[in-house]
């Protein structure tokens, strides 16, 4: 594939953004949620 | 009741469910638009970026129109419920992400069809714009005090956002259609997209649209939490305060 | 009292806490200078600077701005008086019509200083219809830069740490002043060859971002500054 490490580098550069921020987000909610009760959580 | 620990996330089976799809899809998604999908006749292989920065601009776009809906919701709703304000915040926050990475694709696919990494074209500057736009917002998130005075301002400064885009858009065209020098491409128009391209253009767009889902029901919990963990240190710092003020 | 009188009383007393302490005088305008001949050594080229003479003024103007306007809500959160005035039941919309014309009087005492450095400094040499222009831009432009900035300015009022906020959300903000006021003032000074008819379009935009951020800022004033 002509241009290979533009593609892959957008590519992993999307994903890997993407990926860091989602595990972000569900680490800091796990973190969150351990000091919160159950009725202060509406989705459970 | 303290939550036990299976159950200490953001998660529900609904969106496990939902995450387990966006699994599947991203992986159909690189394997089309990396393997399956053909080369265009012009681009060549370049076109393969457009799989994943054109979904990310539809993403931001999608992200920053539900924050203006959210933040006019709050202001005009009689219940002025903040909840309208921590979905706008999320929805904020995934844009800034999505056009932060579409801008860095794009960049990237310019520098092979263009041969520069940045054209200022009209389109281009007013990303950019875009983007340090929903910083600020976002930076005026994080200004403090109450959640009410949180979701105020930043619904204004929302609403005052979607007054200033056009603005810049139509300024920055103006500016731009006086410079025109040799004509900047727009790399959609050039590509000719056959059936399998096409798929997996329109499976991007709904692998993310699906992904922003995910992710937006994620953090608006998140913000949740933190509001109440916040608020929760609030009153008990007061309540120290009074113990200390009764035991003297 | 009605609005019209709330806005001259609160515009009154903002220029006459500026003529007491003179800050824009002997500071700010000071710094607006010293950027202009930063920005000589910077190009380092007479036919540069002459080219992109209004781009300067305008940049330094903004930077200006930027300060006075910091300066305009300094004076209001040190002792609480734009807090007092609320909570006396006045109308938000006269506050923020008689600061934006305070502001807008001190921003073009300001411009017609650094035109006057472009005139000097840079070279230019525009003709009478060229002058005429430049005013009414001038004019234009900082009824808008006056809206705004009063506008974003109160937000950032107040709280420590909000001050390094107001360059971030104003300055995308005033993009288009920015783009509109120097392509007007290029066709006034005849920079690059601009003839001064091409300027007007651009004054068009200046008059419609002052009258859309002058509406607005009257309704979304309130509900920023409101504690």
């Amino acid at each position: 594939m002509e241009h290979a490490s533009f593609i892959i580098a957008s590519y992993v550069l999307t994903f890997g953004s993407i990926a860091a921020y989602a595990a972000w987000v569900v680490r800091r909610g796990r973190a969150m949620a351990r000091r919160a009760t159950r009725e202060e959580m509406p989705w459970t | 009741m303290t939550p036990t620990a299976a159950h200490a996330t953001t998660g529900t089976p609904a969106t496990r469910r939902l995450g387990a799809v966006v699994a599947v899809l991203l992986a159909l998604l690189v394997m089309s638009g990396l393997w399956w999908s053909a080369e265009d006749v012009v681009q060549g292989s370049t076109v393969r970026i457009m799989y994943v920065h054109v979904p990310s601009i539809w993403v931001a776009y999608m992200a920053f129109a539900l924050t203006a809906v959210c933040s006019g919701a709050y202001v005009s709703g009689r219940s002025r419920s903040v909840a309208w304000d921590r979905v706008a915040g999320a929805s904020a926050e995934i844009g800034v992400l999505f056009v932060a990475v579409s801008l860095v694709t794009g960049s990237l696919w310019g520098r092979l069809t263009w041969g520069t990494y940045w054209v200022w074209d009209a389109r281009l500057t007013s990303t950019a714009f875009l983007f340090i736009t929903y910083v600020g917002y976002l930076a005026v998130r994080r200004l403090g005090g109450t959640l009410r005075q949180r979701a105020r301002r930043s619904s204004v400064i929302a609403l005052l956002a979607v007054l200033e885009i056009p603005l810049v858009h139509f300024s920055v065209e103006l500016w731009r259609s006086l410079h025109q020098e040799a004509s900047v491409a727009n790399p959609n128009a050039r590509v000719e997209l056959d059936g399998l391209m096409l798929f997996t253009l329109m499976l991007g767009l709904a692998t993310f649209t699906a992904l922003f889902v995910w992710l937006l029901l994620h953090r608006q919990r998140v913000i949740l939490l933190e509001d109440t963990v916040a608020d929760r240190g609030l009153d008990e710092a007061i309540a120290s305060r009074r113990d200390e003020a009764g035991a003297r | 009292m009605n609005r019209r009188s709330v806005a001259v009383a609160v515009a009154r007393k903002d220029l006459a806490v500026e003529a007491g302490s003179r800050v824009i005088v002997n500071q700010v305008a000071p710094f607006a200078l010293v950027v202009m001949v930063m920005f000589a050594f910077a190009l380092d080229n007479d036919g540069i600077l002459q080219r992109v003479a209004p781009g300067l003024v305008w940049l330094a103007t903004l930077f200006s701005m930027l300060v006075v306007v910091q300066r305009s809500f300094a004076v209001e959160s040190a002792d609480g008086a734009l807090d007092a005035l609320r909570v006396a039941g006045v109308d938000p919309a006269a506050i923020f019509l008689g600061k934006s014309a305070a502001l807008m009087v001190q921003l073009f005492a300001l411009e017609v200083v650094l035109v006057c450095a472009a005139f000097v400094l840079y070279g230019v040499e525009p003709t009478a219809a060229g002058w005429a222009e430049a005013f009414v831009t001038m004019v234009a432009a900082t009824v808008g830069l006056g809206f705004v900035g009063t506008l974003y300015g109160g937000l950032a009022a107040g709280a420590r740490g909000r001050e390094t906020l107001l360059p971030l959300l104003l300055l995308p903000v005033v993009a288009p002043v920015l783009i509109g006021a120097t392509r007007a003032t290029e066709a006034a000074f005849g920079s690059g060859g601009a003839s001064v008819s091409e300027g007007w379009p651009w004054i068009g935009l200046l008059a419609v971002f002052a009258v859309i951020f002058g509406a607005a800022g009257s309704v979304a004033f309130g509900p920023l500054v409101d504690e």
